[in-house]
């Protein structure tokens, strides 16, 4: 029997070699002129600095580690194999607000639990996003009694998720949402929509903040979440 | 469970130690309630208590409206061994919700009356801890009597807006 041996086309590896020797050229100092400006060309990608770094933050947000009902089990299962959050870089839960980019509100709020949502959401380090997961945190759904709050109502919310409860492919839908959000426009913030720009965010405490700058915050001094 | 004749037996029991504070019996679908007094509640649960229905099994709250008087508070009792219950009911008018407090014989009832209190505003004479437990503190109106409103937000989906059937408002 007789063996043929035949070259594969396009040579793909002779590439891969004066890839390498041009690399190793250019790192010696042996590349020149024009050669030089080609490689250069060809290899070095430019971009800005605020590309760069939202590209970095939108690939690698910590959600914080916070169930708020029944949605918390499909939050759950966003980390879970079918839907691996983690192939975007979101696999990451934090326990502590203060090491978390994204507040999911994964269900219904309710008037004694918005001041909890309200501090834990301020606890979180600049820059931060939140998801209002299922239709009770955005338009209370099946719960729009006195009871519930949405969650526009006191805090800044980034992307809708609606559902009772969404599956864990429609929350994964709204987490890509904001990760274009961010790479893309990253002016489109919470600041933006709510026509906040070059504000600060004031605590309760702070009471006289407000009158020394812009300063928005749904809790004016002396107010209190009840009816 | 007593049956019909068991609980006017119990009725007359009770009525020989309280007099007058026991208003009415019913027994309905298998189930035998007393009507006692308001004032009387406590007394009323001793004694019962001495014949054997030594579990509270819960406390809750009603309105009839608009039957007057409106409010009620049940108290659902256990015999353990023989595996008897009992309701024991009782009414009062919104202008004047007062009962007295069975926390301090039945511990359990502590959350219970709470409750009771939070959503329909019975006031629970002698409780050592009387405070919503449910609704922030400085809510004001109890949630669960009728005509309290339902509440909410408007939501205004498109789809209603266009047919005109934005119900919610």
């Amino acid at each position: 029997m007789e063996i043929v041996r035949r070259e594969k086309a396009g040579g793909a590896d002779s590439d891969f070699r004066i890839r390498q020797l041009r690399a190793r050229d250019l790192l010696r100092g042996d590349l020149e002129g024009q050669d030089l400006d080609q490689y250069v060309e060809q290899r070095v990608l430019t971009t800005t600095l605020d590309k760069a770094v939202d590209w970095a933050r939108g690939n690698s947000m910590f959600p914080a580690t916070f169930g708020l009902a029944c949605c918390a089990i499909e939050m759950m299962s966003i980390v879970a194999s079918r839907v691996d959050v983690a192939r975007f870089g979101f696999e990451a839960f934090r326990a502590s607000p203060r090491q978390a980019d994204m507040l999911i509100l994964s269900g219904r709020i309710s008037i004694k639990m918005a001041p909890v949502v309200r501090r834990i959401y301020d606890q979180m380090l600049e820059p931060k996003w939140a998801i209002a997961m299922r239709a009770c945190s955005s338009s209370m759904g099946v719960f729009n009694n006195y009871a519930i709050v949405p969650a526009d109502k006191f805090m800044p919310v980034d992307v809708h998720v609606p559902g009772c409860p969404p599956r864990p492919e429609a929350l994964m839908h709204g987490i890509l949402k904001l990760r274009s959000m961010v790479q893309e426009d990253p002016t489109l913030g919470w600041r933006t929509r709510y026509g906040a720009e070059r504000t600060v965010e004031v605590l309760p405490e702070d009471s006289e903040r407000f009158d020394q700058e812009a300063a928005v915050n749904v809790f004016r001094p002396g107010d209190t979440a009840g009816a | 469970m007593p049956d019909a004749p068991g609980v006017e037996l119990l009725a007359q029991e009770l009525r020989e130690a309280h007099g007058d504070a026991i208003l009415d019996t019913e027994f309905f679908r298998g189930k035998a309630a007393l009507h006692v007094a308001p004032a009387a509640i406590g007394e009323i649960l001793e004694t019962l208590r001495g014949q054997g229905f030594s579990f509270l099994a819960s406390v809750h709250g009603l309105d009839y409206y608009p039957q007057e008087p409106r409010l009620g508070v049940h108290y659902e009792l256990l015999d353990m061994q023989l595996l008897d219950r009992l309701t024991v009911k009782l009414r009062v008018a919104t202008d004047d919700a007062r009962v007295p407090s069975v926390t301090p014989a039945w511990p359990t009832a502590d959350h219970q009356e709470r409750e009771v209190y939070d959503m329909f505003g019975v006031v629970f004479e002698g409780h050592p801890d009387l405070r919503r437990i449910l609704m922030p503190e400085d809510y004001e109106g109890f949630p669960q009597r009728r005509d309290f409103p339902l509440g909410g937000e408007p939501v205004f989906f498109t789809y209603n807006e266009q047919r005109g059937t934005a119900y919610t408002r």
